[in-house]
């Protein structure tokens, strides 16, 4: 029944202080005389059941930030994506209202079910980004949020008595809008990819595509894609960070084809040919949605949710998380001294 | 600004998001990744340990084995030996360590026998806790001990104060499933007076046993009680094939009849390797969330780090 290889343990380089168990060398699994009639069937693939179980029990975080200039749809689209109200639209700013001085971040969130999954959703705006007549370093305020919530979830890390899970509040995909000019990215665009490309997992996405026609889209991704490779931006999913030939076939196809996504987005249902469908009314046709012909939120979607949702959070905490971590390790000579105490105020001598 | 609401849907057929396919998505990675556990076993010699081993698995850990003699015994102390075997069903794999304990209370005074052990287990923990904080994470090995089985013997009358020592000693660091060994030996009747020894026994000295969890809604809660009324399990091992009404089964031949090992008539080996295979996933929960990290508190508390 089993035919793996040969493997002897080698454990990580580990200090002085621990010594090696004697080490039988391993068995190989030949097909003794015995176990050659014998087809026993241990249970071993159980384990896949036990762990689909226990995700299911406790359910999952997933923290998504969207950033672009107002106007461009990012409520709309979240809410789109996940079928609920989970962002609230703003209007634009009015006159009375003043456009914040520094970009403000808004965590929202909410719990989410579906086919016995919980979800617990929380989405963050950016109200204010690119909005200003000076744009100079609007991304910080991003950045260090981002950060803050690295820095969060290390301090719980390496508390002595620290809770069974960790609350992950840290950014696992940040969905950045392009405005559809049709002619190339801007400056704000590139800068703000550029520094954070490097800290999150940025998903590039075509805005209120439907101001488009087809070869408009076509030339304008190309000029995109070319633009950013151009100027070394890494956006999800990195090429780097594929596991193995399967990932780095599917991403390729995704990197230099789908991306970055075209999308539409509305919370308005039309009837088209007898279903109902989300769109957006015009004189000259209604846009579905979720018609692949039409755009691609369809595409969108099921990138960020159904197919690579696991992988942009195991990618935060690997990749990005640990980057910050190891920073952090060399810049203070250490980390964050312990504690026992589990209030937010142990800012030490660090 | 954090609500939380349940947020309302979409109508029907068009509500459907698609992140309940997230299990699915965990499930893939999982499988690439594979499974790594690593099992310890103690007991005396002689009680039936690496056989029973063997059959759990459908493997032979210990091929060229040599069994020393009594006067070799003597001089040797508590060894710890760790045999690694890759495991695949299904396509799922299993990097499995078994650690054995050979010259476990062998010797004439057993007095220390089992600090050796516990310095094993200690020192997975703390290797790990060492990979745990340094610089490079990405590819930590977890050798920590998941889960102990302790083998009693079916000669006496209920845990001898050895098993005791050791139960209370281990408790706190590793989860302990005991084992009646050579249940064959055994009537039923003798069977069940045992189990209901060493069980008062363990409650008497306060040692507290790996426990099975609730039940889920959709698992059977029947099988489940059955599961838990049994331990500690009384099991047969067997690497031989004897063939009964005309099927090859593992077992053992005696003049008085045969011995079959998967037979829940015989003994309670389906039931312990049921139990031990669709709680791999508990039992190395606990050893994290429990074993490790009473270890890790108190670890850092000592060195004040």
């Amino acid at each position: 029944p089993c035919a793996g290889p040969v493997e002897s343990k080698t454990e990580a380089a580990m200090s002085e202080l621990v010594p090696e168990p004697r080490q039988k060398p391993a068995v190989p699994m030949k097909p003794m005389g015995i176990n050659a009639n014998l087809l026993g069937y241990i249970g071993i693939d159980t384990i896949i059941e036990q762990m689909r179980k226990k995700t299911m029990k406790t359910g999952f975080d997933f923290n998504i930030m969207v950033v672009g200039q107002s106007g461009l749809g990012k409520s709309t689209l979240v809410n789109t994506l996940f079928k609920s109200q989970v962002s609230r639209k703003s209007s634009g700013w009015n006159r009375e209202e003043k456009i914040p001085k520094t970009v403000e971040i808004k965590a929202i969130g909410h719990v989410i079910e579906e086919g016995g999954v919980k979800m617990k959703l929380t989405v963050i705006d950016t109200p204010g980004f690119g909005d200003q007549i000076n744009n100079e370093n609007c991304w910080e305020p991003i950045e260090k949020y981002i950060n803050e919530q690295y820095e969060k979830f290390l301090k719980e890390e390496v508390n002595i008595a620290r809770k069974k899970r960790i609350p992950d509040t840290r950014v696992h995909c940040c969905l950045y809008f392009i405005s559809p000019t049709g002619h190339s990215l801007r400056p704000l665009d590139l800068e703000f990819m550029k520094h954070l490309s490097k800290v999150v997992n940025i998903i590039p996405v075509i805005a209120k595509a439907d101001t488009m026609t087809l070869e408009e889209k076509i030339e304008f991704k190309q000029r995109v894609r070319k633009e950013l490779e151009v100027n070394g931006i890494e956006f999800y999913p990195q090429k780097e960070f594929d596991e193995d030939l399967e990932d780095k076939t599917e991403n390729d196809k995704i990197r230099q084809e789908s991306m970055p996504f075209a999308v539409v987005g509305s919370d308005k249902e039309y009837q088209v040919n007898g279903k109902r469908v989300l769109g957006r009314k015009t004189p000259w046709g209604i846009i579905e949605v979720e018609n692949l012909t039409h755009c691609e939120f369809a595409l969108l979607r099921d990138f960020v949710i159904r197919t690579h949702l696991q992988d942009l959070k195991e990618v935060t905490h690997n990749i990005h998380y640990e980057t910050y971590r190891a920073k952090r390790l060399n810049d203070n000579g250490g980390l964050p001294p312990m504690t026992t105490e589990t209030e937010e105020n142990h800012e030490s001598n660090l | 600004v954090f609500n939380f609401s349940l947020s309302c849907q979409f109508s029907d057929g068009a509500g459907y998001v698609g992140f309940a396919n997230l299990p699915n998505q965990v499930h893939r990675k999982s499988v690439k990744k594979g499974f790594e556990f690593t099992l310890m076993v103690v007991g005396e010699s002689g009680l039936g340990k690496s056989t029973l081993i063997n059959s759990l698995f459908l493997t032979d850990l210990y091929p060229e084995r040599y069994i020393p003699g009594a006067a070799e015994k003597i001089e040797r102390t508590v060894q710890i030996e760790a045999s690694t075997v890759e495991i695949e069903e299904r396509g799922v794999k299993l990097r499995l360590t078994v650690v054995d304990t050979p010259g476990y209370g062998d010797a004439i005074n057993s007095q220390d026998c089992f600090k050796t052990i516990i310095q094993y287990i200690d020192n997975q923990f703390e290797r790990y806790l060492h990979d745990e904080s340094g610089l490079n994470r990405r590819h930590i090995v977890d050798n920590r001990v998941h889960c102990c089985f302790y083998f009693i013997s079916p000669f006496g009358h209920g845990l001898k104060p050895l098993d005791v020592e050791f139960m209370k000693a281990l408790h706190g660091k590793v989860n302990i499933v005991p084992v009646i060994a050579k249940a064959d030996t055994l009537t039923l009747k003798e069977r069940e007076r045992l189990k209901r020894r060493v069980l008062d026994e363990i409650s008497e000295h306060g040692i507290r046993i790996y426990q099975l969890p609730d039940a889920d809604s959709d698992e059977d809660e029947e099988f489940k009680e059955q599961t838990r009324a049994s331990i500690p399990f009384a099991v047969i091992g067997s690497n031989q094939l004897i063939e009964v009404k005309g099927k090859k089964i593992r077992g053992r031949l005696y003049p008085w009849g045969v011995v079959e090992v998967e037979n829940p008539e015989h003994n309670d080996f389906l039931k312990l390797r049921t139990m031990l295979v669709t709680h791999m996933q508990d039992l190395q929960e606990v050893t994290q969330d429990l074993h490790y990290e009473n270890f890790r508190s108190e670890r850092l508390k000592r060195t004040g780090k």
